[in-house]
């Protein structure tokens, strides 16, 4: 089980048929972000499009998943329907833990099945069944139907798209396990146009421990770091949705579209508001003791009788940016039914909830109508702003369908470019200034978690170029080791380099241990290199105007240091992805 | 002797940490399947989750079924299990009423210890060591109470 190599399973869709392969580079990528990229560089095909059947759908795990707390993400990576270029995205669920107990550090995806279809694999079994049946349903019942055929409740994943998947949505998630998602880039779009509608990943082997105390005295030890202080508690308590105040008290919480950046009525969708009104319970990822996952709840009266259905609902910061404050819909209840629609839909809530925003302000300035958006769509109109979601899940017409695949390419054919939030792809819920936007508009998965320029804003005043792209640059090379081990981002601050160390020590990968610094380095330059040879051209990712009209609390955008900004980074990027490592140098 | 109980898992959030702990600390194996207490979701994520783990029978109908004496009584509910009497027959799952024994592919079977090593691993307290005799409907009531007057 600790391996010195990685252990993979590929499977082709068109003969239903697999292989376990062997790779080596343990000890120079680690796992979850370098093994992908390891994987497309050796599978994938960088010239051909996202939809050729050969393109791989990747799922990697890290040497640390399953060991220790918090370990519990898998790395997704794929040719995106979104940009047509390499993409990772990242999700909980069951599915990290239930691939390391099926045995295995990836599994490979490729060709396209004859039939709609689904893929079954554990540790002893490796099944394709063709599920015509489960074509156009939504996310939930899918989920319904393969529990009742696939046993394991409890130690199985599941993974699915919903509607949005089948039609190549460029913003079709991957649902996993009901409440996480592989959200952004379109990975649903991805799976469906291999005809895959879903995956079950059973973790049912077991292995062997490292001889000794060590590993569970240092297991132990994360665990009560993890429960025992207050490191997680924003997590586990209000959870992210603590940002919609703060951000919205700072006057960065992109609202109506990024019209404003600071409102009043964003009270009625706070952390502190869903968590009073709404909050049911919290549910956790496998192997994870601080369960951030917030369930609300959506109940509808659908007979005079008083006879009513509820639905469990998980909602985040972003989500509720996405669907709450961009839409201009301020009460919680109604955010949770318009998250339950992307849900239903398979969509990526936040590109979803942005593209949409930047719909109702196209109709507000009579750049598109009805004839376009089928219902009339207004900043707070909640019912509408459904159907809507309904539609461009679906892909209702041509307007909706060309939306599916973001909002910048809607704009390009519909006018409205200047006020399409979009940073590389739909923007995230964090309008803290120049720094942010050129971090998402550019990195690697244009996404705030791809470096924490959203923290660096708000850190620093001073508007200078080269900390700040240090910052990046040093930010993102940190997260890409833990993104290789493959750890949950919110445990940043605890697996520092120093606890990872001793943490892939105790498992035997002491070589690791030693040579950190330059795996994460070299894992960086790889994810770039093969993003690059993929199209990618940073230097031509425009930032749109909206971004630069925005005020928040440290004043007007400086849109001089913006640009100057984007331009370095850009450089920088294309330096990354041309460097040698040391080794071929 | 005090048995492992599970009274408080409507507060459970699916994190596993408990079988991880009993299959890490107790069997030296990296699993969710081969411990003494497994955590299971029943119709989905949404519906919570139970725990399936040794109830602490006395007597045991594991015990009784037992060919070889690799289970006995254990003091005050459950069983003492030696492994190396078990001829790995699975009449001890098939004996017990309420799935708590796990057989694994080579035949060898995991059952709750009542040990209490998993119980510190519980980030929400939903796990306890507690007396047989303790264990009445009525001592359950106060607790609920106390915890809603907390909250």
């Amino acid at each position: 089980m600790i391996r010195d190599h990685f252990r993979i399973m590929k499977v082709d869709l068109a003969t239903g048929k697999g292989q376990v392969m062997t790779l080596e580079g343990r000890d120079q990528v680690g796992g979850g972000s370098g093994l992908a990229a390891l994987i497309y560089q050796k599978f994938g095909k960088p010239d051909a499009p996202w939809d050729d059947p050969e393109q791989p759908l990747i799922f990697a795990i890290g040497p640390l998943t399953g060991y220790f707390p918090l370990m519990s993400k898998t790395v997704m990576a794929f040719k995106s329907p979104y940009h047509d270029q390499y993409a990772e995205s990242h999700a909980g669920g069951r599915s990290a833990v239930a691939l390391r107990f099926a045995g295995l550090d990836a599994l490979v995806v490729t060709g396209k099945a004859a039939r709609p279809s689904f893929l079954s694999v554990g540790s002893s079994h490796l099944e394709v069944h063709e599920a015509h049946y489960l074509w156009g349903m939504e996310v939930q019942a899918v989920g319904k139907y393969l529990r009742r055929k696939i046993p394991g409740s409890g130690h199985r994943s599941i993974l699915r798209i919903g509607p949005a998947g089948e039609q190549s949505s460029g913003m079709a998630c991957v649902n996993v396990d009901t409440y996480r998602h592989f959200g952004r880039l379109g990975g649903g779009g991805a799976m469906g146009a291999k005809n895959l509608k879903a995956i079950v990943i059973q973790g049912d082997g077991n292995f062997s421990l490292p001889e000794g105390k060590a590993y569970a005295q240092l297991f132990a030890e994360v665990h009560q770091q993890l429960t025992k202080t207050k490191m997680m508690q924003k997590y586990h308590n209000l959870g992210t949705p603590i940002n919609v105040a703060v951000l919205n008290e700072l006057q960065a919480l992109p609202i109506r579209n990024l019209k404003e950046t600071g409102a009043p009525d964003i009270n009625g969708i706070t952390g502190e508001r869903f968590a009073e009104d709404t909050l049911l319970r919290n549910v956790a990822c496998a192997g994870c003791p601080v369960g951030c996952v917030h369930l609300g709840y959506v109940r509808l009266r659908f007979h005079d009788d008083h006879r009513y259905f509820f639905r469990q609902v998980s909602y985040d910061h972003e989500p509720i940016f996405a669907v709450g404050a961009m839409l201009g819909v301020t009460d919680c209840f109604r955010v949770l039914q318009l998250i339950d629609m992307t849900e239903k839909m398979g969509l990526d809530v936040m590109s979803a909830g942005v593209a949409l925003a930047w719909a109702t302000e196209a109709v507000e300035k009579e750049v598109i109508s009805e004839q376009e958006t089928i219902v009339p769509l207004k900043f707070g109109d909640a019912q509408n702003l459904e159907t809507a979601l309904h539609h461009l899940g679906t892909g209702a017409n041509d307007f909706y369908r060309l939306l599916a695949q973001g909002a910048g390419k809607a704009a390009a054919h519909y006018g409205g470019g200047d006020y399409a939030c979009v940073l590389g792809q739909e923007m995230a819920g964090y309008a803290t200034g120049e720094v942010f936007f050129v971090s998402q508009a550019l990195g690697f998965r244009h996404s705030h978690l791809d470096s924490g320029g959203y923290s660096f804003d708000q850190k620093h005043e001073d508007r200078d170029i080269d900390k700040a792209l240090n910052f990046l640059i040093k930010d993102e090379e940190g997260r890409v080791l833990l993104t290789s081990m493959v750890s949950c981002l919110f445990a940043r601050e605890v697996y520092k380099e120093t606890l990872l160390a001793d943490c892939l020590k105790s498992l035997g990968y002491g070589t690791m241990a030693e040579q950190m610094g330059e795996l994460a380095r070299r894992v960086q330059r790889l994810r770039w290199q093969t993003r690059l040879a993929t199209g990618y051209n940073p230097a031509q990712v425009k930032i749109p105007k909206r971004f630069t009209e925005i005020t928040t609390w440290k004043g007007p955008l400086d849109q001089e240091f913006l640009e100057a900004l984007r331009l370095r980074y850009a450089q920088r990027i294309l330096e990354l992805g041309q460097e040698k490592a040391p080794e071929e140098a | 002797m005090k048995i492992l109980t599970a009274p408080l898992m409507e507060r459970c959030i699916g994190c596993h940490s408990c079988s991880l702990a009993c299959a890490r600390e107790v069997h030296h194996r990296l699993s969710w399947d081969t411990a003494g207490i497994r955590i299971r979701s029943s119709g989905g994520l949404s519906t919570g989750f139970e725990a399936r783990t040794c109830l602490a029978c006395l007597p045991a109908p594991c015990v009784e079924a037992c060919p070889t004496g690799a289970y006995s009584q254990r003091k005050g509910g459950g069983v003492i299990v030696r492994k190396k009497l078990c001829i790995r027959c699975g009449s001890c799952a098939a004996a017990c009423p309420v799935d708590a024994v796990y057989i694994d592919s080579t035949g060898e079977p995991f059952v709750c210890l009542h040990c209490g090593k998993c119980v510190p691993f519980c980030p929400h307290d939903c796990l306890e060591m507690a007396d047989r005799e303790a264990m009445s409907t009525s001592s359950r009531i106060p607790r609920e109470v106390e915890m809603e007057e907390a909250s």
